[in-house]
């Protein structure tokens, strides 16, 4: 069987599975549709919550993105794990004590404001559209990539799927999709990297292979990348080449961030009990770091290791030529994630920083004429893993169902996000304030069906701006969300005005901010500043300034609630409930 | 006021100090010993490099599991003690 059958066989038996999944969870009422009637076993929410947080990026991208950088790109695995611990210990709990749908919800309710509630509103449907047109460019380029058909067409094939579940089954549906997706994007990440692992270092627990013995030459791991890194004119991969600064704000920024964005937090919605909220984040962040402990591991490996198919007898020897090239390379050359140039015309394949100034010389005296390897896609040091490690082709399928489970279970949350924002705040809260039960579902239904829409429409034409995007909704969430969340927990005396306040200066700060520097809407070339570190305010890059604008939002809230009144007995008397876990209705039945 | 609301407000100001408590070791473990402090303990080397490494990669990440299961047990056992658990 060839492998395209194959690739075609294993992705359509799982999205058979979800189609199943769906079928048999189909949500009869709005707490099926928004909530799954709180009836979610907390490690299964957990799964859930991992496939719902980890992205096409996380699967495909994230090993190459830390590899290309070493030590300094840490910030991401830092920063997506630690706004865990945020959720589970600031808002999760108390979220799910309260007891509603949506995260504006609570914000209306708290600051027992319409406005607030619509000023959240918007900054939900910025956050989560953003980030909804990544994931589905992801899915399109993972179908076109394994499946052979157009980018547009995989994008309107994977439409189609999450169409079936998310507007049949809502959360309810998408929850147990969630489940199986994790399980089919794990068991894709870990094979191939076990073998790899199992390669490099004769340890097959890749985390732990990171830090053991390279095989072949019998230094530690992480030297000989070092040491062949530098001898190739790179900056060494253990060292810190960046401003500490901004790695410490960056890294804060991704994890109130993490915190703050509404497709995970209305997961914790679905537990039955306010003590399963906080077990659920544990499990949430055990599930994820099985493929983040895993994924710097594959990193530095498959790095290392194309390095060394490429100067096989060490970088101070000559390289391989074009003609022996190992196959793999060959078959990804024809996706243009690999490309290769013979600049000096001497048969020979050079990889090397061009780039450096001080390894110049040392080029020019070994008769090098620029790096050879002109394209070295990130992406590529996942998905070409099993066919260096030479498995067999299922496993090759399996990578293309694993990318694919990630981009539709982001997807699918995102979505769900979107639509209950539309459905019950804007419909059912402001402008068709009697609606039904039974119309409710109709109108959540329709919202999704119109949200997937939407989001197909902005994969097939994306804004030009689709890697600045998560950046933006990482520093929005930041901005906004979390700290409004935060003091309407742990501040009696926050009011309306403060709430609002302080989210729309978060909102603004770091809108301009980042538009300042990355251009308006991020069209090239309306950009007020360079964006280089010289010109930025204090050295503080754009994609950190969430941590900034979660400041000037604390910051804002506090100085206008301090010269407005406070809020009614009523108000002050909800945040004492929600403090305390008795109370919590549980599980829905019917 | 009754004995209820103040017990409450015994089980918030415990509540608030456990939070403390694990946020200032988040903190330390990931900007402190991953980013900030990296240099001071660049002696105590670990598989071909640096603890300050390993925290930023791993250690911080297996912290934050810990924590966050420590705090679970830790409140399950704070909400029976001031009889406000789900029952």
């Amino acid at each position: 069987m060839d492998q395209f059958t194959l690739n075609l066989l294993v992705v359509g038996a799982s999205f058979a599975l979800y189609v199943g999944i769906a079928i048999w969870a189909r949500a009869g009422t709005t707490a099926d549709f928004y909530a799954a009637s709180r009836g979610v076993n907390p490690i299964v929410n957990g799964a859930a919550t991992a496939a719902d947080w980890m992205s096409a990026a996380s699967f495909i991208s994230m090993a190459g993105l830390i590899a290309f950088v070493g030590y300094g790109n840490s910030s991401f695995l830092m920063g997506w794990t630690g706004g865990y611990v945020l959720l589970a210990l600031l808002l999760a709990p108390y979220l799910r004590k309260f007891g509603r749908f949506t995260v504006p919800e609570f914000i209306g309710d708290r600051f027992y404001s319409q406005t607030a509630r619509i000023v959240a509103v918007i900054c939900l449907l910025v956050i989560s559209i953003t980030y909804v047109i990544g994931q589905m460019t992801g899915a399109g380029v993972a179908f076109s990539r394994f499946l052979e058909v157009e980018s547009w067409q995989g994008l309107l094939i994977a439409s189609g799927v999450v169409f079936i579940y998310a507007v049949l089954g809502g959360m309810k549906g998408i929850t147990y999709t969630q489940l199986a997706q994790y399980c089919v994007l794990i068991t894709a990440y870990t094979i191939p990297a076990v073998f790899i692992s199992f390669q490099l270092t004769n340890n097959p627990v890749p985390a732990l292979g990171l830090f053991s013995t390279h095989a072949e030459s019998g230094l530690p791991l992480l030297a000989k990348l070092d040491q062949v890194l530098l001898e190739l004119g790179f900056q060494d991969y253990t060292g810190n080449h960046g401003s500490t600064f901004n790695m410490v704000l960056f890294t804060m920024s991704l994890m109130i961030g993490t915190a703050g964005l509404p497709h995970v937090i209305i997961r914790f919605f679905t537990v039955p009990r306010v003590a399963d909220a906080r077990k659920s984040a544990g499990w949430a962040l055990i599930f994820i770091a099985l493929l983040y402990l895993t994924a710097p591991a594959v990193g530095a490996m498959a790095r290392l290791n194309i390095i060394t198919t490429i100067f096989p007898n060490g970088t101070q020897e000559q390289p391989i030529a074009y003609d022996e090239r190992p196959d793999w390379m060959l078959n990804w050359e024809q996706t243009g994630l690999l490309a290769f140039e013979d600049k000096n015309n001497d048969g020979l394949i050079q990889y090397y920083n061009d780039r450096s100034e001080e390894f110049a010389s040392v080029a020019a005296e070994r008769g090098w004429e620029g790096n050879e390897m002109v394209t070295f896609n990130q992406d590529i040091l996942v998905l070409a893993n099993p066919e260096i490690a030479q498995l067999p082709g299922w496993v090759i399928a399996l990578i293309a169902a694993g990318g694919l489970a990630a981009a539709l279970s982001t997807a699918a949350g995102l979505l769900l996000a979107i639509s209950s924002a539309v459905s019950h705040d804007l419909l059912k809260s402001t402008f068709m304030k009697g609606i039904s039960e039974k119309n409710e579902l109709w109108a959540a239904r329709i919202s999704m069906a119109g949200a997937i829409a939407l989001a197909t429409y902005l994969g097939l034409n994306p804004p030009g701006f689709a890697a600045q995007v998560v950046a933006l909704a990482f520093g929005l969430a930041a901005a906004t969300l979390f700290p409004v969340l935060m003091m309407g927990i742990f501040s009696m005396k926050m009011n309306t005005e403060g709430a609002v306040a302080g989210m729309l200066a978060g909102l603004f700060s770091t809108v301009l901010y980042i538009f300042t520097y990355l251009g308006w809407f991020f069209i090239p070339g309306t950009n007020m500043l360079p964006n280089t570190p010289d010109n930025w305010i204090l050295g503080i890059s754009p994609l950190s300034f969430g941590t900034i604008g979660a400041i000037i939002n604390f910051a804002v809230a506090y100085a206008v609630m301090s010269v407005t009144r406070e809020p009614p007995q009523e108000i002050q008397e909800l945040v004492y409930s929600i403090r305390v876990p008795r109370g919590a209705a549980g599980a829905i039945e019917h | 006021m009754s004995d209820k609301s103040s017990s409450n407000d015994a089980y918030w100001k415990a509540n608030v100090r456990i939070i403390t408590i694990c946020l200032i070791i988040w903190a330390f473990v990931s900007f402190g010993l991953g980013i900030v402090f990296r240099p001071l303990i660049s002696w105590i080397p670990i598989g071909g490099t640096d603890l300050g490494f390993w925290f930023a990669q791993q250690g911080s990440i297996l912290t934050f599991i810990a924590l966050i299961f420590y705090y679970t047990w830790y409140m399950n056992r704070l909400d029976r003690e001031h009889d406000v658990d789900e029952q």
